[in-house]
């Protein structure tokens, strides 16, 4: 089996608002002193994907568009037993819409053995579209099962746990077939071996460009335009309960709750 | 290329809340774009939920009925909708981000060659030009975009828009969809429902929630937040660091991506207020939080707080409530 997990890097999302900054011209965040990680759901999809492969066998491979700063997504990929690491990228690229992204890995997929799971963060942390997963299912002409926890072989089908009303449900899905993947007690994502994050440095990551992807171009043709970005004004309001210690607070506090009628 | 087409979902024959949102603001985009707000309503069963949507406010309804949409089916409702769009030709189909909208949407969108734009929680109207406005890096910042189609696929926020009000008043027409399916559409198939145990007040709906984080330290203090909960007629909620750690279920995650809440009064117990939390919170009226780091972020969002170690805090206050409410 042939496992692709896509991976995004974002600004790291816990930037403390105080610290957050856009450029008013390119209406970009300003990265400042902020790192760069991993999407947290591209973590969990990449830990799908390394049950997945323990239970089915088959090569994981890793595959991110971003510029060069994003090998150190591929890096972590390859240091948690990734056989592949794939890096799309064009400096023309600065503003993908989501349908270019998925267009973008669909090629990158297809362009390095095809796939037969597709793992994908349910929606990033960053800009939070929820787009793209889906839109790749599309472009691959394969199912598509979102929220997903986890998965298993059944067959020559796959058997999707996924996060359902009150409740999981258990989907079958024939291959190729793309997932979203949602956190869950299920898939928390492991830490790679010290001696396995040495050995990444070592693997080879495979860059693609245009000319590799055979990319159709009205498919990157964007489908809506950012306009404005601007931090919004948020004044705390905060009142805070005095008191001497904690019981003296939650007093204070019910008599607040009681007067304002809020209870 | 007309009017404002409405994803309109029901259970057993009743609109959902999600739905009603999207016609509330289906309707305030309709009247300021000057063009029709038309419904679609798909099910085995779509009279009642039809009627529902014209005394919403929709000018037209078109129906998908079909004994196999009893229930949801993401493959089933696809294709429904596809065709849907193609005969109604709407400029722009909404959406409330539910489960079903957030499987819907990237897909009809692909499938259409539509600008998709989601988790909008405010739009501008100028003529026929529409701004759509959302909050993105977890609410830190918000974006505006405008669509380079002609047709565009939005998305709603959830539980951010003012549900339409069913006043009976309305007149629309009902227009049946020319569709037929089968069984062999729906390529993933459901083969087992798993009821998570849930006891209790349904956290989405709950006018109280009591939510703890990672500043619990464990799963044991769940009981105590549950107390609380109870007294208030509430329901218990966690962080997404409280569900990761394994102490609580992932059905009791509040949050963008867990469930999104609305309540009267929120109480936030040691949660530090990550920004995808915040996120799930933006409709609270009231916020109490209790942690007992004063920075936290947690204190932008509250409207109230207390700086405190909660076990000090938390008995008391279970006492002293006890009395308000007088159980």
């Amino acid at each position: 089996m042939r496992i692709v997990v896509c991976l995004k890097q974002i600004l790291d999302p816990e930037v403390p608002a105080k610290d957050f900054r856009v450029d008013p011209t390119t209406k970009r965040p300003i990265q400042g002193n902020a790192k760069l990680v991993v999407d947290s759901y591209s973590e969990n999809a990449l830990e799908v994907g390394i049950q997945l492969k323990e239970k089915s066998g088959g090569k994981l491979v890793a595959v991110c568009v971003g510029d060069k700063r994003a090998d150190e997504v591929l890096r972590r990929a390859l240091a948690l037993t990734a056989d592949e690491a794939i890096r799309a990228w064009d400096p023309a690229w600065q503003e993908l819409d989501a349908a270019a992204v998925a267009h973008v890995l669909a090629r990158a997929i297809r362009a390095t053995g095809g796939a037969d799971v597709v793992l994908l963060g349910r929606q990033s942390g960053d800009v939070e579209r929820g787009l793209v997963g889906p839109m790749l299912a599309e472009e691959l002409g394969a199912p598509c099962v979102t929220v997903a926890t986890g998965a298993e072989p059944a067959g020559d089908r796959l058997r999707v746990r996924r996060e359902a009303e009150g409740g999981y449900e258990a989907v079958e899905v024939p291959l190729p077939a793309v997932l979203t993947v949602t956190n869950d007690e299920a898939n928390v994502p492991r830490l790679p071996k010290v001696k396995d994050v040495m050995m990444a440095t070592r693997k080879p990551v495979k860059v693609l460009g245009t000319g590799d992807l055979q990319l159709d171009p009205s498919r990157m043709d964007p489908g809506v335009v950012l306009t404005d970005l601007y931090v919004p004004e948020m004044d705390s309001t905060c009142e805070f309960v005095e008191g001497d210690d904690g019981p003296a607070k939650a007093t204070a506090l019910a008599t607040l709750l009681r007067e304002r009628k809020i209870l | 290329m007309q009017g404002v087409l409405v994803f309109s979902g029901q259970q057993a024959g009743q609109l959902t809340r999600a739905a009603l949102e999207a016609l509330g603001a289906g309707r305030r985009l309709a009247s300021a774009l000057n063009e029709e707000l038309l419904a679609l309503v798909v099910g085995a069963d779509v009279e009642r939920a039809a009627a529902q949507a014209i005394a919403a406010g929709a000018d037209a309804v078109f129906t998908v009925a079909n004994p196999i949409l009893a229930e949801f089916q993401a493959d089933l409702y696809l294709a429904a909708a596809e065709a849907a769009v193609r005969q109604v030709d709407p400029r722009l189909v909404v959406f409330t981000l539910d489960s079903a909208g957030r499987d819907l949407l990237p897909r009809l969108a692909y499938r259409l060659n539509a600008a998709a734009v989601t988790e909008v929680t405010d739009f501008q109207v100028d003529g026929k030009v529409v701004k759509w406005i959302r909050p993105v890096y977890g609410g830190k910042a918000m974006a505006v975009y405008q669509q380079l189609r002609e047709r565009a696929l939005v998305g709603l926020r959830a539980k951010m828009h003012e549900p339409a009000v069913l006043d009976g008043s309305g007149s629309g027409r009902v227009v049946p969809v020319d569709f037929t399916v089968d069984e062999s559409t729906a390529v993933a198939r459901v083969v087992e429902r798993i009821q998570a145990t849930l006891s209790g007040v349904n956290l989405a709906e709950a006018r109280v929630v009591v939510a703890g984080g990672r500043g619990l330290g464990g799963p044991e203090p769940f009981a105590e937040l549950q107390k609380l909960a109870d007294l208030l007629g509430g329901a218990v909620g966690a962080s997404r660091a409280a569900c990761d750690a394994g102490w609580v279920p992932p059905s009791m995650q509040v949050g963008q991506t867990g469930t999104i809440v609305a309540p009267d009064l929120y109480i936030a117990i040691g949660i530090s207020g990550a920004s995808q939390h915040i996120a799930g919170i933006a409709g609270a009226r009231t916020v109490i939080a209790i942690n007992k780091d004063p920075e936290a972020p947690i204190f932008k969002r509250a409207n109230i707080g207390i700086v405190a170690d909660y076990k000090t805090v938390l008995p008391t206050l279970i006492e002293q409530l006890r009395a308000v409410v007088g159980a």
